[in-house]
């Protein structure tokens, strides 16, 4: 017995790594074997028959991204109350979908987001124009997550970032084209599993360890755990001022841009296709209300730790190396430098590190801090990575090492999940979407299921290209994805249900305006297209930055919409009637082929 | 009588979807509340008190609005799962 123990705790961290990635991989693929899907119907929406509660779990694994396991505790802990946009955003958004748009959309009863826009606006030139949003949306989306499959296989396995990217695609392939919804639905319910144990355990470790408190929700609130009385939270107000930075409680950005921000990404979640199709997969209107409350709840587990693990990485950060010599920093600190997601240079050659605010380094033409260039005009020496503060923080804090490779599988868990998701609106889109209602509308089920596998293909491989050869517009992505579903899905839906008269020039016209006024407002002041430099943040409008824009260009699609719509003729009695009957909850029976 | 039948029925959908969106507003505003309110707009003034380490506004933006989102979501579950069996959509 004290044998095995011992040999347990001789292992390292990459083979803890290999040990535990590979028992998750094999858990996926097996599960993919078990539920193939053998219809269009089990392919498109798992069969309609997953119980509120699996569907809740999958929709959480499906929503937590890369981003939000891997970078949103590190942004958080370096925007301090500002990070409150995410929280509230990603987590807001899920009323909206659970009022306003699931039950409906469940009792439609189709299998796409384009299926609801075509049918309920009696136009495939609506269903086009939402087909293109639906892959715009999912593909900017989907890329950053095979970058992030990548990344953490080149972090943890020391594998090149492509290998990584490949590796990736070919599980997610794997089960995607083999199981269709219903294997993504399994996978991600193993894939919750995964990420959650991942997250919570460090971060109850960390909370223990600084606090006392083995819950981190209060443990960030309580006292520390040097018996000096000091709360937590006051001292890093204290320390970050103490280094020239804003107060950690108080945030920077203006108070409009903060409720901006929040909204377009509320919004932008109720409104993205990859979240709203998993309401198709349940069996009555009352499981959609149902498992988007689950859903919810299993998401705020994490999220609401992750303000939590911010405020301890960024004490702990601070307190190991601000002001310490750099002969002296621990091992983690330069195993992080080799990635590059730590750089130091030492500007008044003390030997000490001065980690004050400002940014220590100046860019390079990627965009990217250079570190062989240290900006003179700060006295900041150090450049820390967002992502460092949950990858490296079970290192930080000492952790056992198959705690710190427990961070790995948790990290591909939540790419892996919300990149099978996206993949199958993709394939969707494409086979159900375009070549079934557009196309060709006599193609055999089992012409469209081929064709649905074909899609998932074509789109792993296009996901798979972008995530190797990331386009120079990657930062902008997310806000991009979410801004556009702001602008387009939401408002369209929305008017679709609780506007009876809401017809189709309103709704075409509305998305267009969104789209093209989000497109425009992105490419002028997040990626300076039609200037020589970025505009400066002064010229943004109302003082609202792109991320925020989704909102304004959402409030517009709204605007449009309803005035295109008062001047043109009422829909049809028969879309009339549609309206009506999806405002009634029973008779939803499973959603069907038509 | 099965024209009289099917206004009764219209009927019942209109007062159903009323009485919906009576509960959506109540469950909306709360929901803009906690969070645009006392997590955004707010922020300052709920600042000046304190709930253990926590200043107010900041639990509310980073802990609170969270929390109360996730409690509305069930109870609108339950209200609507009531409000079905009253008019007879219950399944």
């Amino acid at each position: 017995m004290m044998n095995s123990l011992s040999l347990l705790l001789a292992i390292d961290v990459q083979n803890w790594t290999y040990i535990l990635v590979g028992i998750t991989f094999a858990i996926y693929i097996g599960i993919a074997i078990w539920s193939r899907a053998g219809s269009t119907k089990e392919f498109y929406v798992a069969g309609g028959g997953v119980s509120p509660l699996a569907n809740g779990m999958a929709t959480a694994a499906d929503w937590m991204s890369a981003a939000s396991f891997i970078s949103m505790a590190g942004i958080i802990s370096f925007a301090g109350y500002d990070g409150a946009v995410y929280l509230m955003g990603w987590t807001g958004g899920y009323v909206l979908l659970a009022l306003l748009l699931a039950p409906y959309l469940r009792k439609f009863g189709k299998f796409t987001v384009p299926d609801f826009i075509g049918d309920r606006y009696y136009s495939n030139s609506a269903r086009i124009v939402a087909v293109l949003c639906a892959l715009l949306v999912s593909f900017t989306y989907v890329a950053g997550q095979m970058r992030g499959v990548g990344i953490v296989f080149s972090r943890f396995l020391e594998v090149d970032i492509n290998t990584g990217v490949i590796i990736g695609m070919l599980i997610v392939l794997f089960y995607a084209v083999l199981g269709g919804m219903k294997g993504i639905t399994y996978t991600q319910v193993a894939q919750y599993c995964v990420l959650i144990f991942a997250f919570m355990v460090p971060a109850i470790f960390i909370s223990i360890q600084m606090t006392g408190n083995s819950i981190p929700q209060l443990g960030f609130g309580g006292e520390l755990n040097d018996g000096s009385g000091t709360y937590l939270l006051d001292k890093l107000d204290g320390l970050s001022k103490e280094l020239g930075f804003s107060e950690y409680t108080e945030g920077s950005k203006p108070t409009i841009d903060v409720f901006a921000i929040t909204l377009a990404l509320m919004v932008g979640t109720a409104g993205l296709p990859h979240v709203i199709v998993r309401f198709f997969t349940v069996k009555k209107v009352k499981d959609a209300r149902k498992s988007a409350g689950i859903a919810l709840l299993l998401i705020v587990i994490l999220y609401s730790t992750a303000p939590a693990v911010a405020v301890f990485a960024r004490t702990n950060m601070i307190e190991t190396v601000s002001n310490q010599p750099y002969a002296e920093v621990p091992k983690w600190f330069k195993k992080w430098e080799d990635t590059n997601l730590i750089g130091f240079y030492d500007k008044n050659s003390d030997g000490i590190i001065q980690y004050v605010a400002g940014d220590a380094f100046l860019k390079g033409e990627d965009g990217k801090f250079d570190f062989s260039k240290p900006n003179v005009e700060t006295a900041n020496e150090l450049y820390v990575d967002n992502d460092i503060m949950v990858l490296a923080n079970p290192e930080i804090a000492n952790l056992p090492n198959w705690v710190i490779a427990l961070v790995a599988a948790g990290g591909l868990a939540a790419a892996l999940s919300t990149a099978a998701g996206l993949l199958l609106v993709i394939s969707s889109s494409v086979s159900h979407d375009l070549i079934k209602k557009v196309i060709n509308p006599k193609i055999s089920e089992k012409g469209e299921l081929t064709a649905a596998r074909l899609s998932a293909v074509a789109a792993v491989c296009i996901a798979g290209y972008f995530g190797i050869n990331p386009p120079g517009f990657v930062a902008a992505v997310v806000a991009l994805a979410f801004g556009l579903a702001a602008a387009s899905f939401f408002p369209a839906i929305i008017l679709g249900i609780f506007y009876k008269r809401m017809n189709k020039e309103g709704a075409i016209a509305g998305m267009l305006v969104g789209i093209i006024a989000m497109l425009l407002y992105m490419m002028k002041y997040k990626l300076g297209w039609f200037d020589d430099a970025l505009p400066d943040k002064s010229e943004w409008w109302f003082g609202i930055s792109p991320e925020g824009f989704g909102s304004i260009a959402m409030l517009l699609n709204f605007c449009v919409s309803i005035v295109v719509t008062k001047f043109t003729k009422a829909p049809p009695e028969e879309v009339q009637a549609i309206v009506e009957n999806i405002r009634i909850p029973s008779g939803a029976g499973e959603a069907i082929n038509h | 009588m099965a024209n009289k039948n099917e206004h009764l029925q219209k009927d019942n959908a209109k007062a159903y979807w009323k009485e919906n969106i009576k509960y959506l507003s109540i469950l909306l505003a709360i929901w803009a509340l906690v969070s645009y309110g006392a997590g955004i707009v707010f922020k300052e003034e709920l600042n000046e008190f304190r709930l253990g380490g926590f200043k107010v506004g900041f639990w509310f933006a980073q802990q609170g609005s969270m929390y109360v989102f996730v409690i509305l979501i069930f109870v609108y579950v339950r209200i609507m799962n009531k409000l079905d069996k009253k008019y007879g959509y219950d399944e």
